[in-house]
């Protein structure tokens, strides 16, 4: 019998126990999907934290205040966060003499605040920072302009919105020119009024955050209007100071000379502070990561499971369709089919089920992957890339799932005598 | 054009060996309509399933066309009934699920002929059935279902047709309207034929017959009218079911 004569045969019997048919694919979709999806995941979450990393700008360092002999009572007051560092510090590292491999530092504060114009309002994190920041963190102004020196030194009310931010309080109108009101404090009791001067280009997430989703203010307008974030001796601490180094080698030397300097201005002897490099980072976001290889292997346990009972069930259905039709087998062998016909019959037969199961469930993984690609399942964000690769190992599995399973019924039948299939009832 | 010299067949029932046939020489012609009869037990079916390459012997030497089957494996006995022989059973054994005219083109799907469909519905329509190929089975009646068998046994121009007990589920004029098939076909195109019943009517419309009993061949007569029933009036060759 020729192949094509094998599969129209497979087909017809297929077709004569439909229910049957599909509820034997059922194990292999559930399985299929699953590895495709759980590869789409494996996958994306992987770029996803690369392309944050990426996203934070190039040969980066980021200062980040350490332990220090701060009081509980001010770990209270600041949610536990140290305060060591302060502004001067980031404008004694911007100095081309001493560190010529220094382009640029932008020191930052960020605090949640609540932001209303118009009729809308929305809850966003306020960044007081420097003009430097454009270009430390590759992150650019799209419309109107950036803050300048001179709102700086103005210590100017004037703001640059986050994209999403933009959009949510200004919807289609530009914000450029309108002013927005600022609240902060214990129930909003301190109000501001900005007036917004550049909106940023679109960024999505990066590994400190999203970056759609906040404003931008001068940091001396900061340190001076807002007098909740000083510290007990006055000064006005900063939460992170950014250093864009000019060459990745110099990283090293950076870290060191700016450690050097930062614990003589500080007057300690142990550093108060950490020097953070972006591959520090990225280490920090593979342990946010963990947990959602949990949520990977769980998937991949399912996958498996899946298979192998959707493989069992199908190795079941064909003893039971032998059985059934030993009659049918003897026929077909009084008729002249050989061993080897009646094995590739039902071979081909356990083949097609999974082999549709597999296609049916490379489809549904992708819909899914699709589906979930973007949203926040679980209270984490999900990210999913499907790959060709994923796709074909997937389906391989599928029809290696239905030789392994397919060949004992198969070879069963094969053997049967014709003689005894024949007078079978 | 078939030879079984000293056949034998034993079964074994458990432990206990059961002889079926003991000895057997036997030689059919080219164009032979030969009926073989016997009580039950006496070994005719064994014999049939051995004439059918269906099972080999325990010993002996079975020459069919000039082959010696009796030394061939399963696979390449297989073949020989897909080329050489044609079987048509008491109980018709058509597949429940295909329509006749796929019944038909079975055998030659498994010899990989190409232009199957013709040759299936020719055969069908040399047995009346042009008008029922598309009918399955559970749509036909049994002498129409019995025709469709005879159509697939005849579509690979057999060199052998083995009819076991081919009327025994039919009524008793349909019966015979399925014998005058067998009788026209030996008789226009020279087919040989191997007919086991245990009914003399049926065995009448053979030229030859054997008689079988405990596994030996106790009698072989030429018939010398065949198509004549003994007890009755003729092959009634014009009554239809």
């Amino acid at each position: 019998m020729t192949i094509i004569d094998t599969i129209r045969t497979a087909l017809g019997a297929l077709a004569a126990n439909k229910l049957r048919s599909s509820l034997t694919m059922l194990g292999i979709i559930i399985g299929v999907s699953a590895v495709i999806t759980l590869m789409a995941v494996g996958q994306g979450s992987q770029k996803g934290v690369t392309e944050r990393i990426r996203g934070l700008g190039s040969n980066l360092l980021f200062i980040r205040p350490g332990q220090s002999q701060a009081s509980n009572a001010e770990a209270a007051v600041y949610g536990g966060q140290s305060l060591t560092l302060v502004d001067e510090d980031a404008y004694a590292i911007n100095d081309p003499e001493r560190f010529p491999y220094v382009e640029g530092v932008a020191p930052q504060i960020d605090f949640e605040g609540r932001l209303i114009a118009g009729g809308e309002n929305t809850t966003t994190t306020i960044i007081g920072t420097t003009p430097d920041y454009q270009y430390v963190r590759d992150f650019y102004v799209a419309k109107g302009q950036f803050l300048s020196d001179d709102d700086i030194t103005r210590k100017g009310l004037v703001a640059v919105l986050g994209h999403r931010v933009a959009q949510t309080l200004f919807g289609d109108t530009d914000p450029v020119g309108k002013s927005v009101r600022l609240a902060v404090g214990p129930g909003g009791m301190i109000v501001f009024n900005f007036r917004v001067i550049g909106v940023m280009e679109p960024k999505g997430a990066t590994a400190t955050g999203d970056e759609d989703d906040l404003m931008f203010i001068p940091l001396p307008t900061m340190q001076a209007r807002i007098p909740i974030l000083r510290n007990p001796q006055g000064l006005s601490n900063v939460f992170q100071i950014s250093v864009k180094v000019s060459d990745r080698d110099d990283f090293e030397q950076a870290e060191r000379e700016i450690g050097a300097l930062l614990l003589e201005r500080h007057n300690v002897s142990e550093p108060d502070f950490e020097i953070l490099t972006q591959t520090d980072v990225a280490n920090l976001q593979a342990a946010e990561t963990e947990i959602s290889q949990t949520l990977w292997a769980a998937m991949a346990a399912i996958a498996g499971i899946s298979l192998a009972v959707g493989g069992i069930g199908i190795m079941n259905i064909m003893l039971v369709s032998v059985t059934e039709r030993t009659r049918e087998i003897g026929i077909r062998k009084a008729i002249g089919a050989t061993r080897g016909d009646i094995l590739m019959q039902f071979l081909v037969e356990a083949l097609m089920v999974t082999m549709a199961g597999g296609a049916i469930g490379v489809i549904l993984g992708v819909t899914l992957s699709t589906l979930a690609d973007g949203r926040t399942i679980l209270e984490q964000s999900v990210r999913a890339d499907v790959s060709a690769v994923a796709v074909i190992l997937a389906f391989s599995v599928s029809a290696v799932i239905g030789l392994f399973f397919g060949i004992y019924p198969a070879f069963n039948a094969s053997r049967l005598n014709p003689i005894e299939a024949l007078h079978h009832e | 054009m078939v030879k079984l010299t000293d056949i034998t067949k034993v079964y074994h029932a458990g432990d206990v060996p059961v002889p079926a046939l003991r000895g057997i020489n036997l030689e059919i012609g080219e164009g032979e309509f030969l009926a073989i009869m016997g009580p039950s037990g006496s070994g005719k079916s064994t014999l049939l399933n051995i004439l059918g390459c269906l099972d080999k012997s325990t010993t002996g030497r079975y020459d069919l066309d000039g082959l010696e089957v009796s030394a061939f494996d399963e696979d390449h006995l297989a073949v020989i009934r897909n080329r050489k022989i044609g079987f048509v059973f008491q109980s018709f054994n058509l597949l429940r699920r295909l329509p006749a005219i796929e019944q038909v083109e079975l055998p030659l799907l498994y010899r990989r002929v190409n232009d199957r469909r013709r040759l299936a519905l020719q055969a069908l329509g040399d047995l009346g059935l042009a008008d029922r190929v598309a009918h399955r089975p559970t749509q036909l009646s049994g002498g129409e279902q019995q025709r469709v068998a005879i159509a697939r046994c005849l579509v690979t121009n057999p060199s052998l047709v083995l009819a076991d007990e081919p009327t025994g589920a039919l009524d008793t004029a349909t019966g015979h309207d399925i014998m005058h098939i067998f009788q026209r076909l030996n008789a226009e195109r020279g087919i040989t034929i191997v007919l086991v019943t245990h009914e003399r009517e049926i065995a009448a419309y053979a030229h030859r017959v054997v008689h079988l009993q405990d596994g030996q061949i106790v009698s072989d007569e030429q018939n010398s009218s065949p198509g004549r029933s003994p007890g009755s009036d003729g092959g009634s060759e014009g009554s239809t079911a």
